[in-house]
């Protein structure tokens, strides 16, 4: 426990801290941020590597070992088919990821954008599009992902832009809010006065405050486009067999549950590591940007 | 105030006619219409003629839209292709169904949801709020169907408490099927738990650190009645819409559930129609869920007016 | 002594920060109040007089912990008590008015059953009499219609009734002590003023003991009985009011009374350089840095708090004796420093007839043939000279932001003519070419804000450069940037760091340097010092007077502060609810004939001095709009006349003898006889503080 003995002119001895650099810092001190991202950053590695780290080809069927209970061969067991389950389900999230990561990537960018132009130009622009975001959102959200998906096909591109863009509302809504927070603050207001142009001001200005609340946004949707990713695999409509999928193959092996339930477990869990590691890391980045905004015990 | 809530009505109807005018234009805008849609790969020039001049395919959009918009005000949804039946009386029972098993999970989840939301918030950092945190967590991440599967694999299968499937037929008694989906109704009630405690736990901890209630305590007023009289109406209020929003989102999440447990609910009726590719079916369907939602969102916007001062009143 | 009420022993509060390191809030304080005394506690932002202030209750802000010493209320120590112990002394022996009144008072309850709460938790008055009670309380307070007031919402009340709301529940249980959280800050002036009288009559009624925390040494000067001076979390000094003011006995004491501006003087005050450092830190004394007494000793030694024989004075410094020997009055008028300004006679600014408002008379309401409501500004004629300062003063809603706001073209005028040379500044900045906007300049009040948080001070000051001046190359913009630093006091090197790295003094220095860079014609100062330290506030003024001078800049300044304007203006435009009232060089405003309400403005004025007593000319109703007719100030003149004031809108009268001194009012200037005898009252007092 030491005094803090910075000297008179501490100010000016502190190093350059930007703003990024400091919710980086606060991130390093959570544990349950640092354990969600681990637990993506394992799932990554995973979807990355598995192909070439497993024990067993998912795709081979072992006609003797047949919804087999798990062995020291098949750690998992086998499915129906008598494909290995451990090695399945460490390749079954490969697709979710990719479809998800630029779904994301997609939904945050165009969401984003929108929202601060919206929150900033204001008026009746502003308005209707309100009413058509409200109107979009209460359809619900399975019907569109479906409708979709069975009219255009199961294409993983096609299945990003769908996600890229329904999953844009939510971004289009907080990113609004911000803007709407931050425009009245005087350094919005000085721009205007300066006479920058209005593109300048919402690029400059806006953008880089807005950023951070994106970025949770960002990350909790990731985690809403998993679910409704597998979900979609779940009911059917998702990526086809033979490609491995969890919701897939979760919903293929209930049939076995009874006897052989690792086959549902195996991807069940790793698909569960990755959402709640993205959860958590959600959570701790919102705390560590400071738009947790509880801080202290009551009396 | 009248004009307050005149004002919501009135918006909110608004936001229907857009929906009515989405879901039209989001249909007409998939490639062919619903003949080609429904008979798919099987389709004869003489099977598609027929079919439109039965379901009226023929005329134009926008006299369609106003058809299909003046038929949805007075009763009539539409005629579903793959059934020949109206829509209204395919959906029937499967909408009681559906509202059956919704509304017991939503009595069983709210009050659970906000007690315990109360309570972590009181514990903040403490052992009760740190488990319940953690559970909550859970709940939100997993998806519906993992959850069911779970409780199914443990509760039907390795003990035999609950059937693992809804074995009734859609027009059955309520107090018949109530038995049998206990199931879901945990699924759902696990899942609307844990979205709303997160928030009502927010929505506590902001109050509680608040100018004014510190200031009660700094009156001399114990804390039981702070918490009572001062904190708790304050932190209600926002979650009224956390409440509505929750609702809205099981509308979407319900089919889910329902197929994973055969439930002859609306939900898996829609995944069904959308199956078919009956696209008179689920136009209808999607009407009717998103009026849910503009219902349900309007009964939170009028119940926050009159339980906001600041918004009943104005600065006299 | 063991009849005192509150006994603070060497009490020291900390905290532990993110890193891990302790951080002392307070150190070593020991302090005590008698029964019935009033303690004016006093420091600028960051010294811990909040949470001394909170500690007497036994409260603590969440993470704080106390590292040492005790608070004994009564013989009892505070932080060893139980809750139930403390439940039954808040409220009831110690009560608290918070701050911020608006936010301390709970949104979804009526005032009069909060006020009820109180009173059954705190006082012993059989229950049929409770609401009679709460009542009496409310009327206690001075506010008009306790029945009506008493079924309404927080909300529903202005911020005068709402602080007032919360004086009279901190009665309820006819406390032996109060503590006052700094309760008039963010008040109007006026309504200070009425709140602080009514304090002191309380307080002198009921014989109860009071500890008033703020930064405002005019404040302190009038309440209390003796001061306490806190500096970075210690006692500077502990004396009664007349000495401190008189003759202060530690430097710091001495910096800050010589930093505040004074109605009687002109000119700017002297300002202190550096900042205070985090408690505990220096080896030596705290003030030591900053101090001009300082010798070596200051530096390794730190001073105890020794007592001055003779009187009952306390303070923390080697060289006490040194510092009380010398006049201070004396020195006081030698340090304030007057600009002399040459403005030009072409004028920069004009303002005619300008009329802007808030309110959007839609199409519903004209259909509806209602009255259009009244503007938010009318009326507006002013013309500011090149090189000459104009001072904008007012309360809220008085309009003088958005006035500013329109001038810069942030917001639309509805009638009338603005001109800045020859270009027409009733057109909306969006539409103002480049170069017009490059000429007039806009700095804003609150530091925090007008700073871009993800910018570094750099990028901050490269904008109006890149934008402005295009064809400066990048190495050109970097020693430009410099320059301008350097111009305002700041070295190079803080181009590299961010605004959540600087203090408030040092923010407002950049959007100073930012507004310049430009190296504009205007330069419209939004409040500029209002959220400043006091003694940050003097640098602040003689930059912008430095930087005036040297580039023959035109400002128009706003202020609350009638000192400051004292301080810094050439000509001065008083305004109310969006009008005019009156016109004139400082010199005019400042000395009689007045309109009645920069009367009522001179009155309410609390000078850092214990002799002085405020005057309150007029009621501090709350105004919600402009009246639709007659003269703005109507509601609330001393001097209103029924028939005249509330129909006819005032006409403009020149005062004889003074060129451009205006007054808009009905009542003749002859007739402001009794105003001659004000001047020879404020003379005399002039006169009296010079002597004692």
């Amino acid at each position: 426990m030491t005094v803090n003995t910075q000297s008179t002119e501490q100010k000016v001895v502190l190093k350059r801290r930007s703003p990024l650099l400091e919710t980086w810092e606060n991130l390093r001190r959570s544990w349950s941020g640092m354990l969600g991202l681990s637990l993506i950053f394992l799932q990554v590695l995973i979807a990355l590597f598995s192909p070439y780290i497993v024990p067993h080809d998912p795709q081979e069927m072992d006609s003797k070992d047949r919804n087999a209970p798990p062995s020291a061969e098949h750690w998992m067991g086998t499915d129906k088919l008598g494909r290995d389950m451990f090695s399945r389900s460490l390749v079954g999230g490969r697709v979710a990821l990719v479809v998800t990561v630029f779904g994301i990537a997609l939904a945050m960018t165009w969401g984003g954008l929108t929202g601060i132009l919206l929150g900033f130009l204001g008026g009746w622009v502003d308005e209707v599009a309100m009413r058509i975001v409200d109107a979009l959102l209460a359809i619900p959200w399975l019907l569109v992902l479906l409708i979709i998906v069975s009219t255009f096909g199961t294409d993983p591109w096609i299945q990003t832009l769908t996600f890229g863009f329904t999953y844009g509302y939510t971004a289009i809504r907080v990113a609004r809010a911000a803007t709407l927070d931050y425009v009245t603050h005087e350094f919005v207001l000085a721009a205007r006065a300066r006479g920058e142009r209005k593109i300048t001001i919402v690029l400059r200005e806006l953008l880089p405050n807005v950023l951070d609340v994106l970025m949770v946004d960002g990350a909790m949707n990731w985690s809403w486009m998993l679910l409704g990713f597998s979900s979609l695999s779940f009911l059917g409509f998702g990526v086809p067999p033979p490609t491995p999928d969890w919701g897939f193959m979760i919903a293929k092996n209930r049939e076995i549950l009874a006897t052989q339930p690792w086959a549902v477990f195996g991807p069940a869990l790793m698909l569960s590591i990755l959402i709640v590691g993205i959860n958590l890391f959600a959570d701790a980045l919102a705390k560590a940007m400071g738009l947790d905004r509880s801080q202290g015990a009551p009396v | 105030m009248i004009v307050l809530i005149a004002r919501r009505f009135f918006l909110a109807s608004i936001t229907l006619f857009i929906i009515s005018l989405l879901v039209f234009i989001g249909i007409e805008a998939l490639p062919g219409d619903a003949a080609t849609a429904y008979l798919g790969q099987s389709a004869t020039k003489e099977s598609l003629k027929a079919l439109r001049e039965e379901f009226g395919l023929n005329t134009p959009a926008p006299q369609r839209y106003l058809n299909w918009l003046g038929g949805f005000l007075r009763g009539d949804l539409g005629q579903s292709m793959a059934r020949r039946k109206p829509v209204s009386e395919v959906i029937g029972n499967q909408f009681r169904n559906t509202v059956v098993l919704a509304l017991a999970a939503s009595l069983v989840g709210i009050p659970l949801a906000i007690v315990l939301g109360v309570i972590t918030g009181l514990t903040r950092d403490k052992w009760p709020d740190i488990l319940l945190s953690l559970l909550a967590i859970l709940g939100m991440t997993l998806p519906g169907f993992v959850t069911a599967t779970v409780l199914v694999y443990f509760f039907s299968i390795r003990v035999e408490w609950f059937p693992a499937i809804a074995m009734i037929p859609s027009d059955a008694p309520v107090s018949e099927i109530l038995p049998n989906i206990i199931l879901p109704i945990i699924t759902l009630t696990f899942v609307m738990v844990a979205h709303i405690l997160r928030l009502v736990r927010t929505n506590m901890i902001d109050v509680l650190t608040s100018d004014y209630v510190q200031m009660a305590r700094l009156k001399g007023i114990p804390m039981v009645r702070v918490i009572f009289l001062h904190a708790l109406p304050n932190a209600m209020l926002p979650t009224i819409n956390v409440v509505a929003l929750t609702i809205a989102w099981l509308l979407g999440g319900v089919a889910i559930i329902e197929t994973v447990f055969n439930y002859p609910g609306i939900g898996k009726l829609m995944i069904n129609a959308i199956g078919d590719q009956d696209l008179g079916l689920v136009q209808g369907i999607a009407m009717i869920l998103a009026g849910i939602y503009v219902g349900v969102n309007l009964i939170a916007d009028l119940l926050t007016l009159f339980l906001n001062p600041r918004l009943r009143t104005t600065r006299g | 002594m063991s009849d005192h009420l509150v006994n603070i022993n060497d009490l020291s509060i900390g905290y532990y920060n993110k890193r891990g390191s302790l951080v002392y809030v307070l150190k070593n304080i020991s302090l005590q109040i008698k029964p019935g005394e009033t303690v004016g506690l006093v420091g600028e932002s960051g010294c811990g007089k909040s949470t001394l202030g909170y500690a007497m209750m036994g409260y603590l802000r969440p993470g704080s912990r106390v590292l040492g010493g005790s608070v004994q209320y009564d013989g009892r120590d505070m932080f060893a008590l139980t809750p139930r112990q403390l439940e039954s002394i808040r409220g009831t022996e110690i009560a608290l008015i918070p701050q911020n009144a608006g936010k301390s008072l709970t949104p979804t309850i009526l005032i009069g059953r909060q006020i009820i709460e109180s009173i059954e938790y705190n006082a012993n008055v059989p229950k049929n009499i409770v609401e009679d009670r709460m009542l009496e309380l409310l009327a206690q307070v001075r506010l008009p219609n306790p029945a009506e007031i008493s079924k309404r919402y927080p909300h529903q009340l202005s911020g005068g009734q709402q602080q007032r709301v919360a004086v009279a529940m901190a009665l309820a249980g006819e406390p032996v002590m109060l503590v006052l959280d700094e309760p008039t800050t963010g008040l109007d002036v006026t309504t200070q003023a009425h709140i602080l009288e009514l304090l002191r009559d309380i307080v002198y009624k009921l014989g109860t003991a009071m500890l008033y925390i703020s930064h405002d040494m005019g404040v302190i000067a009038r309440v209390s009985d003796r001061v306490v001076l806190m500096y970075a979390g210690e006692i500077a000094e502990d004396s009664p009011t007349k000495d401190i003011f008189k003759s202060p006995a530690h430097p710091y004491a001495r910096g800050l009374l010589e930093s505040i501006p004074r109605l009687e003087l002109a000119g700017i005050p002297k300002s202190m350089p550096g900042q205070p450092p985090l408690p505990g830190t220096l080896p030596g004394c705290s003030f030591a840095p900053r101090c001009p007494f300082a010798t070596e000793i200051c530096s390794t030694n730190a001073p105890e708090l020794t007592s001055i024989p003779g009187k009952s004075r306390l303070v923390r410094c080697h060289h006490w004796e040194h510092i009380v020997a010398s006049d201070f009055s004396m020195e006081m008028k030698n340090v304030f420093h007057v600009v002399v300004r040459k403005p030009q006679d072409k004028p920069a600014i004009e303002l005619s007839n300008v009329e802007i408002t808030y309110h959007q008379y839609g199409l519903i309401e004209r259909l509806q043939k209602k009255p259009e409501p009244p503007s938010t500004v009318s009326g507006i004629t002013l013309s500011v000279r090149r090189g000459e300062t104009l001072a904008l003063v007012g309360e809220s809603g008085s309009g003088k932001s958005t006035i500013v706001r329109a001038i810069s073209g942030l917001l639309p005028t509805k009638s009338g003519k603005i001109q800045y040379l020859y270009d027409d500044l009733t057109v909306v900045v969006d539409n103002r070419p480049l170069k017009l906007c490059k000429q007039i300049q806009l700095i804003f009040q609150n530091p925090d804000a007008s700073l871009n948080p993800r910018h570094t001070v750099a990028e901050i000051i490269d904008q109006p450069l890149k934008l402005y001046f295009p064809k400066m190359n990048r190495d050109e913009r970097r020693t430009r940037q410099i320059e301008l630093l350097e111009r305002v006091r700041l070295d190079g090197h803080y181009r590299l760091r961010y605004p959540g790295q600087l203090s408030g003094g040092e923010k407002q220095r950049i959007a100073i340097a930012r507004a310049f860079a430009a190296m504009p014609e205007v330069v419209l100062c939004d409040e500029v010092t209002s959220s400043l330290d006091v003694s940050v506030q003097a640098a602040v003024l003689d930059l912008l007077t430095d930087l005036q001078q040297e580039q023959k800049t035109t400002y128009i300044f706003i202020a609350h502060d009638l000192a400051v304007v004292r301080a810094i203006a050439d000509r001065v435009a008083v305004l109310y609810q969006g009008r005019l009232c009156e016109v004139g060089s400082v010199d005019e405003i400042f000395s009689p004939p007045y309109h009645p309400y920069t009367e009522t403005l001179m009155g309410a004025v609390l000078a850092p001095d214990p002799g002085a007593e405020p005057k309150l000319l007029a009621s501090d109703t709350p105004e919600l709009s402009p009246p639709a007719q007659g003269c703005a100030f109507q509601r609330r003149c001393p001097k209103f006349i029924p028939g005249t004031c509330d129909i006819e809108t005032p006409p403009w009268q020149s005062i004889t003898g003074s060129e451009g001194h205006k007054i808009r009012c009905h009542i003749r200037p002859g007739i402001f006889a009794d105003q001659v005898i004000l001047k020879r009252i404020y003379k005399e007092s002039k006169g009296k503080t010079q002597d004692s």
